[in-house]
């Protein structure tokens, strides 16, 4: 290991060892209760099965696309579970885990990746804004309404800390390093969580950056840290604490969490091509689940009997997912034209009643599909 | 007499001051708007009574210019932007296209977009590279927009409070070499009473041809017009480009049976083709000529000792319709 390899190691904030074992950290206390353990590993479970069904469903032609979160489900897990009610988050499009936790489900998760919507929930119902394709554009988003938050006197005790997740990649887009930088000027309420997943499609993070990334947030004026991303403790007690920090009126924090993704970039793409399967095996080594289950049978917080249930919970989950999914309506064909303008727009009002007649033209016709 | 004498330029920075004042949730937002009130003034003041939370000198960076605008706007906030000048747009055309215009169809009509991006364009002041485009037909050309322009004090006052009214996002060209035009502004009423924003407005009655301009070329339209003492040329003034006003053109074309379109813009895949395209399928038997397109040409805006070349001019205008009538 070269010293600094050596030390971006030491600067890892971990809590819980690959193996299971608890390393309590000076700066970053976590006090679980053994409910609240088996509630994560529950998510951690629920998660990667959601995740695995949808993969399944794509391959099946159900899904156009899927972007698998597999091997980020701590990541996910540890900063969406540090997320009170008020607090807003805006995604990139593998954040499942996220949108778990802010009680989204599969109606709403596969509406973008079957085609039958560009979006697929309400923003404001789940403090949860809409996936985001074009890669670091939420950012700014992010930042924009954290500066709403700032000026709507809606922070302390009880107010609201914005999130953004984005990926290695999208450190290199301009629009993230603006975001860090109108978020730090203003002092904006907010936190930028990466997960490091070690590859954008097919370029290794060091095609991406020559800096480590949480150490950018230095040059921008904010802290950063680098968490085990596969460590859901970690995760968890770095995002609360940034949250906090976020909400008192202390500005922005950069989490990195290092972690890997497991699979491909999404489904259309070949990791084989690009990468060697011992990276993928060191990385399964520092699996984010098995390690919770290690510490839940370690400290004798959880019996076969729970695990046994998580397992049958995630079957149910994995058929209501494909149900789910097959249930999703086509839109009609006028919907093209739906909520464009807020206010009546006459090309597109003209163009919306030519293509409705010329639909009508077919009704009666043989063989008319609709 | 509620009317007052005002610049274009004046009259803009009137009408948002009025949309500042009537809704709290109007920001402004660019480079150098506070203290200095924008490289045009156009912010002149504004900072000083509203503050720096209401009038934000941000970062010199575009895209964060609009993207934060969207924050702003998805947390019940009407941000207006100021991009500094038409060249300096590029940098942001990301998140204005996939981001700004899209927000509200991806959502279902969950989420308002009302940002206005405002925006000095056009040639005519003797500016260095990049300061003097006309980057028009890009936004009219995407969906989810709404496209503006002004070319009179009194528009400039009631569209920019109507454009910051709009839940929509308004792209509203300010064309800058016409900034310094005085004229009376009518300054009663409300916004909703004002002549609408998408409304075109016959600028001057005739009877032989109908000349479209918009903008800075409405001024140049209306001299043609003065100029040609032999045949009658109606003035037909856009001011909405998304979407265009087609009843008024088209009535008009059908009146006078000639139509000549002028923009400063390149002439090729310009809002000219568009309108000839429209007017063609619309009008054809009204038609006693071809429709003439009078543009800048498919360059890169020249250098400003060139542009009275390249800026289509009283001339040109008059030749376009010698054009129509040749035929």
């Amino acid at each position: 290991m070269s010293d600094s390899a050596a030390h971006e190691e030491q600067e890892l904030i971990q809590l819980l060892t690959p193996d299971g074992e608890s390393v309590p950290h000076p700066d970053y206390p976590l006090d679980l209760t053994a409910e609240e353990v088996r509630g994560l590993y529950r998510d951690l479970v629920l998660v990667r099965r959601l995740d695995a069904e949808a993969v399944a469903l794509q391959r099946q032609g159900e899904l156009g696309l899927w972007a698998s979160l597999l091997g980020q489900e701590a990541a996910q897990i540890g900063s969406g579970r540090a997320l009170r009610r008020q607090d807003v988050v805006f995604p990139s499009y593998r954040d499942h885990g996220v949108a778990w936790c802010r009680g989204l489900g599969s109606k709403e998760l596969l509406g973008l990746f079957r085609g039958v919507t560009n979006g697929g929930w309400d923003p404001a119902e789940y403090n949860f804004y809409l996936y985001t394709i074009v890669i670091g554009s939420q950012t700014l988003h992010a930042t924009g309404y954290a500066m709403g938050v700032q000026r709507d006197g809606a922070l302390g005790e009880d107010g609201i800390a914005v999130i953004t997740y984005f990926g290695d990649g999208a450190t290199s887009q301009g629009d993230t390093n603006e975001a860090f930088n109108y978020a730090a000027v203003n002092n904006a309420p907010i936190v930028f969580f990466c997960q490091n997943n070690q590859w954008a499609i097919s370029e290794p993070s060091e095609r991406q950056s020559r800096a480590p990334i949480y150490q950018r947030a230095a040059g921008f004026g904010f802290p950063g840290l680098r968490v085990d991303g596969n460590d859901v403790f970690a995760c968890l007690a770095v995002t609360r604490e940034a949250l906090r920090h976020a909400r008192e009126g202390q500005g922005p924090t950069l989490i990195e969490a290092f972690t890997y993704r497991m699979g491909a970039h999404t489904t259309s793409d070949d990791p084989t091509r690009y990468r060697l399967s011992a990276e993928a095996e060191e990385w399964q080594r520092k699996d984010p689940i098995s390690r919770v289950r290690a510490y839940l049978v370690r400290e004798g917080m959880a019996d076969d009997g729970f695990f046994a249930a998580v397992d049958a919970e995630a079957e149910e989950l994995g058929a209501r997912v494909r149900t789910d999914c097959r249930a999703l309506p086509d839109p009609a064909p006028l919907d093209i034209f739906r909520e464009v303008y807020a206010e009546p727009h006459s090309h597109l009002d003209r163009q919306r009643a030519e293509f409705a007649d010329y639909l009508a033209s077919f009704e009666g016709a043989e063989g008319a599909a609709r | 007499m509620s009317g007052t004498e005002l610049t274009l330029g004046r009259a803009i920075n009137a009408g948002l001051r009025r949309a500042m004042e009537n809704d709290p949730k109007v920001l402004m937002m660019g480079e150098d708007i506070g203290k200095l009130g924008g490289v045009f003034r156009i912010t002149d003041g504004l900072y000083k009574d509203f503050g720096a939370d209401r009038v934000i000198d941000t970062p010199l960076a575009e895209s964060g210019i609009i993207g934060t605008a969207i924050g702003l706007a998805m947390r019940g906030y009407r941000p207006v932007c100021e991009i500094q000048f038409d060249g300096f747009f590029f940098p942001a055309a990301n998140q204005t296209f996939t981001q700004l215009a899209k927000f509200r169809a991806r959502s279902g009509g969950q989420l308002r977009m009302p940002v206005v991006i405002r925006i000095p364009y056009g040639g005519g002041i003797g500016a260095v590279e990049h300061h003097s485009e006309s980057p028009e037909a890009y936004f009219t050309h995407t969906a989810g927009l709404r496209t503006v322009t002004v070319a009179n004090p009194e528009d400039a006052y009631w569209m920019i409070q109507q454009a910051v009214a709009c839940d929509d996002p308004v792209v509203f060209l300010e064309p800058k070499r016409r900034y310094w035009d005085k004229a009376q502004v009518r300054t009663e009423g409300t916004p909703e009473t004002a002549t609408p924003m998408g409304a075109a407005r016959v600028a001057r009655s005739g009877t032989d041809i109908t000349l479209v301009a918009y903008g800075p070329m409405v001024k140049i339209a209306l001299q043609a017009a003065e100029a040609d003492t032999e045949r009658s040329i109606e003035v037909v003034d856009l001011r909405s480009l998304s979407p265009v006003d087609y009843d008024t053109v088209f009535e008009s074309v059908r009146r006078t049976g000639r139509l000549v379109v002028a923009h400063e813009a390149p002439v090729s895949s310009g809002l000219g083709a568009e309108i000839a395209a429209r007017v063609t399928e619309s009008c054809f038997y009204h038609l006693e000529a071809p429709v003439v397109r009078v543009g800048g040409f498919d360059t890169p805006y020249p250098p400003s000792r060139l542009e009275e070349h390249y800026l289509p001019d009283l001339d040109r205008v008059l030749d376009g319709v010698d054009r129509a009538f040749a035929f």
